[in-house]
C-alpha cells in the first residue's frame, strides 16, 4: 500500500491503495466518484473517459502512480457546478441518453473537443467521438447535442 | 422543467416507505378492493389498514401540491420512469410540472401488471411490455385518484360530485365560483364508500389527452448527464467487500482450483468460494479481488460444449433440415404440401445467423447483504426481473419471500440479459459467506462476454411456392437450432396473405448458454422471411414494395406502414450510382416497415448504411419522442449486430472476450439520418422496443440484392462474407 495525493475537480484527495491500482477503481470505489463508469477495462469503450490536464483519457488504463504528481484530473462530477455545462444542457435538450451508462464518458469526450475546437465540423465530431461506445444506439442524438452546444458556445463567445 | 427527486431509489421496504412519507397517501386498489386514505403520520392507523387490506399506493400528494407517482417498471433506457407516470397523471389531471417520479417498491401483488396467466400479476420488464401491459392499469389507477379528489371536493363544499369540473391539479365548482388545488384538498381528503373500477368506461377519450402524446422530457435524463444516476455498480455501503468469479470460457465446465492456499495468502483476499462452474473470490478491495482472479490456477473439466465448433455446425444443421422426420410444429395454415405440388414455381434457400452477445454497457453486477442471522437479505440490482422471484435469493438462502428486499437500480442496458438472475444468485452466495458484510459482485467485461448467454445460432430453410399468377401460395419455414422459443419466435406471417404456411423447429443442443436478445427470434427469422420475399420479387421482376402491397391487402394497419415508409423514403426516386434501397416489414406488437439506403465498398466488402426510414403503428403513443428514440436505438443496434457482431466457439471455448474482439458499431459508422413517422392511432399501445432491430437485416440484404444482384444469407454481413458473396 502507498499513499497518493490526487488533484480531482480542484480538490486534493489522499488515497491509500496498492501500487499500480487503476485510477478508475480509485475514483469509483475509493473516492465514490461513481459518475465515471467501468465497462471494458482495456480502453476500448470510453465509458470511463475523464480529463487529465485537459486531455480526454481512459481512467481504466491509468495507474494511480502516474497521475499523482499534480496532474489535474476532471471527472463528470467536476464538469460543471450544477450540471449545466452547455453540453449537459444540450444533452437534455436532445434527450440523448437511454440507459445512460455511457453518457458521462460521452460528455467528457465531447467537452474536451469543444475546449480545443469550439466549432468542429460534423466529421471532426464523429472522428473525435469514435472511441466512445453506446449500446443503446444514441449516437445521432449525441451528435445533435454536440452540434447544439457548439452553436451555443460559438454564438455566446 | 421539473424536479426529479434525487431519492429516486429509496432503499426501504413498503412499510417503512409508507411510514416515512410526508403528507397523505392515497391507497388505491386497482383490483377493486376498498380504497383507503390514511395520514402518513398515523402509523397505527396505517398498520391497521395494511393488516386489513391488500392495498396499493400509486401516488402521494402533499399540501404544497407536489405529486409523487410510483413507477413499477425497470428503467433501462426505454423511458418507463416517464411513460407510466404520464399515463397515470393524464387520468388524474395532475399538473405535470408538480410531478415527481420514484420507483415503486418491488411487490408484484400490488404493483404488477397482468401476468401471462389470467388473474396473475407480474413485475417483469421484458418483451417490450412496459407501456403495453401497464397502460390500462395506470389509467384506471389515475382515474381512481381523480375520483377520490372529486369526492373530497364534493364533500368539502357539500355539492353534488356531478357539478364539479377539473383543471390541471385543480377542481372547480362553477355554480358557486369555488376552486381548489389538489394540494389544498389534502387537508380535507376523504374516501368515498365505493370507488368506480373504471372497467366499463369513465376513462378519458384519447382525443382529450393532454399529456399522452405530447413532448414531455424524460424525468431521469438530468441525472444521466451529471453522473448522479445510480446504477447498482455505483453502490457503496459501509464494510462492503468485493466479489469476483472466474468462470472460464467453456460453458458448464467444472473447475478444480490448484492453488487455493496461494490465493488465500494474497493481500486483501478474504475468502475463496467454489461454485459448480466457477471459483469465487471475496476481497477487501476490487483491485485485490481482480488480482487474485488473475492468479487463479484452475483445471477445467470437459462439458457438453466440448468439441463444439460453431462455424462448422451449419453443415449438420443443413442435414437436419433435410431429414424426413418433421420437427415441432410452430404454425400451420392451410396445406403447404398441396401448395408445393400445385406450384408454378418453387424457391428454396438456407439462411444462417451466428451467435450474438448482449454487450450492455454496464457489466453484470449486484450488491447483496445477508443479515448476521441469515434470515433476511437486501439486494441492490438493475434487473428486468422483479419482485415475483426476488431474483431467487429467498430459495438460495432458505428464507421467506418477504425477508428479501429488492432495491431496483437503473439498468445500464438490459436487452434481455438482465432478465436472468445468474449474477444475483452468485452475489447472494458470496454474501451468505460474508454475512453480515455487504458484497458487491462485479463481472469483468471478459466475464460478461465469455460467460454470456447468447442469441442462438440457427439455420433456417425456407421453401416458397408461387402459383400461375405469381402469387405466393406456400411458405415453409424450418428453423434448426438450440433454444425453443428463442429461435422459433417471429416466424408467423399473420399480416401477409399467404394461404398455406408451415413453420417447424428442429432441435439441436450444444450446452452453450442462451437467452433472449432484443427482439429474440424475430431478428434471424424476419431476416430470412423478408430476404426470401425479395428473392422471389426479384425473380419475378416485381418491385419489393409493390410485392408486399399485394401481400398486405387484407392488413390495412400493416399496409399503411408500408405506404407511409415508401412515401417518406421517396422509394421510387432514382438514386446516385452505387446506392440502393431495401425494405423490410416487422410485427413485434407494434407494426413497422423500414427502408434503408446503402452502398458497398467492393474492395473491402464494407457495407455502409446511409439512411433509414421507418413508419410505425404502435397504437396510442404515450411519448412520441421517446418512441422515435427507441426506433433510432433499435436500428443502430440492428446495424451493429447485422454488420459486425459474432460470437464463435472453437472446441466449446468462446473466442471473444471484450470490445476489441467483439466490436460494436461506432459513431463514424452510423447512418446520416434515421427518420421515424408514427401513424396516428387510438388503439391500445403496443411495444416499440423490439420492432426496429429485426428490420435491419432484411432491409440491408434486400438493398444489397438490388445493388449487386447477389444474396446475403448469413448474419453477420462482415466484409469477408460480403467479398465472398460478391465473388460468387
Amino acid at each position: 500500500m502507498a499513499t497518493y495525493s490526487l488533484n480531482i475537480n480542484g480538490t486534493s484527495y489522499e488515497v491509500d491503495v496498492a501500487q499500480g491500482t487503476s485510477l478508475l477503481w480509485v475514483l469509483r470505489e475509493h473516492l465514490g466518484l461513481t459518475g465515471t463508469k467501468y465497462s471494458c477495462g482495456i480502453a476500448q469503450c470510453g465509458s470511463c473517459t475523464i480529463h487529465l490536464d485537459g486531455n480526454p483519457v481512459r481512467a481504466c488504463v491509468l495507474q494511480v502512480d502516474n497521475v499523482a504528481n499534480g496532474q489535474k484530473i476532471k471527472t463528470i462530477e467536476g464538469l460543471s457546478e450544477k450540471g449545466d455545462h452547455p453540453l449537459q444542457q444540450a444533452w437534455i435538450e436532445a434527450q440523448a441518453p437511454q440507459c445512460g451508462y455511457c453518457q458521462s464518458g460521452q460528455i467528457m469526450q465531447a467537452a474536451a473537443l469543444l475546449e480545443k475546437n469550439p466549432n468542429p465540423s460534423r466529421e471532426e465530431i464523429k472522428s473525435h467521438m469514435n472511441g466512445v461506445l453506446c449500446r443503446c444506439g444514441t449516437y445521432l442524438r449525441i451528435l445533435e447535442a454536440i452540434e447544439m452546444a457548439k452553436e451555443q458556445t460559438t454564438t455566446t463567445s | 422543467m421539473k424536479n426529479i427527486s434525487k431519492k429516486t431509489i429509496a432503499p426501504v421496504g413498503r412499510r417503512q416507505f409508507l411510514k416515512s412519507s410526508g403528507g397523505a397517501a392515497l391507497f388505491i386498489g386497482v383490483s377493486g378492493l376498498l380504497p383507503n386514505l390514511i395520514s402518513c403520520t398515523d402509523a397505527k392507523g396505517m398498520q391497521g389498514q395494511l393488516a386489513k387490506h391488500d392495498v396499493t399506493a400509486w401516488v402521494r400528494i402533499t399540501e404544497d401540491g407536489q405529486i409523487t407517482i410510483y413507477n413499477p417498471a425497470a428503467e433501462m433506457g426505454q423511458g418507463s420512469m416517464t411513460a407510466l407516470p404520464v399515463i397515470f397523471a393524464e387520468e388524474m389531471d395532475a399538473d405535470w410540472s408538480k410531478v415527481n417520479v420514484e420507483f415503486s417498491p418491488q411487490e408484484s401483488d400490488i404493483y404488477g401488471s397482468p401476468g401471462w396467466q389470467p388473474g396473475t400479476k407480474l413485475m417483469f420488464t421484458v418483451g417490450s411490455r412496459t407501456t403495453n401491459s401497464y397502460y390500462t392499469v395506470m389509467r384506471k389507477a389515475g382515474a381512481q385518484a381523480r375520483y377520490v379528489l372529486l369526492h373530497t371536493a364534493a364533500t368539502h363544499w357539500k355539492v353534488p360530485i356531478e357539478e364539479l369540473t377539473k383543471g390541471s391539479s385543480t377542481i372547480i365548482h362553477e355554480k358557486s365560483g369555488q376552486k381548489i388545488s389538489y394540494g389544498d384538498l389534502v387537508a380535507y381528503l376523504t374516501m368515498p364508500e365505493t370507488l368506480p373500477d373504471f372497467n366499463d368506461g369513465g376513462l378519458k377519450d384519447p382525443k382529450d389527452f393532454k399529456l399522452i402524446g405530447s413532448q414531455i422530457p424524460r424525468t431521469e435524463i438530468p441525472q444521466k448527464v451529471d453522473g448522479s444516476a445510480q446504477f447498482a455498480i455505483d453502490l457503496r455501503l459501509p464494510d462492503m467487500v468485493y466479489g469476483v468469479l472466474e468462470r472460464g470460457a467453456l460453458h458448464g465446465a467444472k473447475p478444480t482450483l490448484n492453488n487455493e492456499s496461494d490465493i488465500l495468502a494474497m493481500d486483501g483476499v478474504l475468502k475463496v468460494v467454489p461454485f459448480d462452474y466457477a471459483i469465487g473470490i471475496v476481497a477487501g478491495t476490487l483491485e485485490a479481488a481482480l488480482a487474485a482472479k488473475k492468479a487463479l490456477d484452475i483445471s477445467w473439466s470437459d462439458a457438453q460444449a466440448s468439441g463444439f465448433n460453431s462455424q462448422e455446425i451449419y453443415d449438420v444443421y443443413a442435414q437436419m433440415a433435410s431429414a424426413p422426420e418433421k420437427g415441432n410444429t410452430v404454425n400451420e395454415v392451410g396445406d403447404v404440401g398441396q401448395a408445393f405440388r400445385m406450384a408454378a414455381k418453387t424457391y428454396e434457400a438456407d439462411f444462417k445467423n451466428d451467435y450474438v452477445y448482449h454487450a450492455q454497457m454496464e457489466p453484470l453486477n449486484a450488491v447483496v447483504q445477508v443479515a448476521a442471522d441469515g434470515q433476511s437479505a437486501e439486494v441492490w440490482v438493475g434487473s428486468q426481473q422483479g419482485a415475483d422471484t426476488k431474483l431467487g435469493i429467498p430459495d438460495l438462502l432458505g428464507i421467506p419471500h418477504e425477508a428479501v428486499n429488492v432495491h431496483l437500480q437503473y439498468l445500464g442496458g438490459g436487452f434481455g440479459r438482465r432478465s436472468m438472475n445468474d449474477f444475483v444468485l452468485e452475489c447472494g452466495r458470496l454474501a451468505q459467506e460474508m454475512a453480515p458484510k455487504p458484497v458487491k459482485l462485479i463481472w469483468t467485461r471478459e466475464d460478461d462476454v465469455r460467460y454470456g448467454a447468447f442469441r442462438p445460432l440457427t439455420l433456417q430453410r425456407l421453401k416458397v411456392s408461387t402459383d400461375a399468377q405469381g402469387n405466393l401460395s406456400g411458405f415453409s419455414h424450418c428453423v434448426v437450432g438450440d433454444g425453443g422459443n428463442l429461435v422459433a419466435g417471429g416466424t408467423r406471417n399473420d399480416y401477409y396473405a399467404i394461404p398455406n404456411q408451415w413453420v417447424e423447429w428442429r432441435e439441436a443442443s450444444h450446452g452453450v448458454r442462451l437467452k433472449h436478445w432484443r427482439s429474440v427470434g424475430h431478428g434471424p427469422n424476419k431476416f430470412a422471411i423478408e430476404a426470401m420475399l425479395d428473392e422471389v420479387a426479384h425473380d419475378q421482376n416485381m418491385d419489393p414494395v409493390a410485392f408486399r402491397r399485394k401481400l398486405m391487402a387484407d392488413s390495412p394497419r400493416a399496409l399503411a406502414t408500408l405506404e407511409k415508409v415508401a412515401e417518406i423514403s421517396d422509394w421510387e426516386a432514382p438514386l446516385p450510382e452505387g446506392r440502393a434501397k431495401g425494405v423490410a416489414f416487422v410485427e413485434h406488437g407494434s407494426l413497422g416497415t423500414g427502408v434503408c439506403e446503402i452502398s458497398v465498398d467492393r474492395n473491402t466488402g464494407k457495407i455502409n448504411v446511409h439512411h433509414f426510414w421507418i413508419a410505425l403503428d404502435a397504437g396510442v403513443v404515450v411519448q412520441p419522442d421517446n418512441v422515435k428514440a427507441q426506433m433510432e436505438g433499435g436500428i443502430i443496434m440492428g446495424i451493429s449486430s447485422v454488420l459486425k457482431e459474432q460470437i464463435t466457439l472453437v472446441d466449446g471455448q468462446v473466442q471473444q472476450s471484450n470490445y476489441d474482439s467483439y466490436p460494436l458499431l461506432r459513431m463514424q459508422e452510423v447512418p446520416d439520418s434515421i427518420e421515424t413517422v408514427i401513424i396516428p392511432s387510438a388503439e391500445h399501445p403496443e411495444g416499440v422496443g423490439e420492432t426496429a432491430t429485426p428490420m435491419v437485416a432484411g432491409a440491408i440484404a434486400n438493398a444489397f440484392l438490388k445493388l449487386t444482384g447477389k444474396r446475403l444469407r448469413h448474419l453477420p454481413f462482415t466484409p469477408d462474407r460480403v467479398l465472398e458473396v460478391l465473388k460468387g
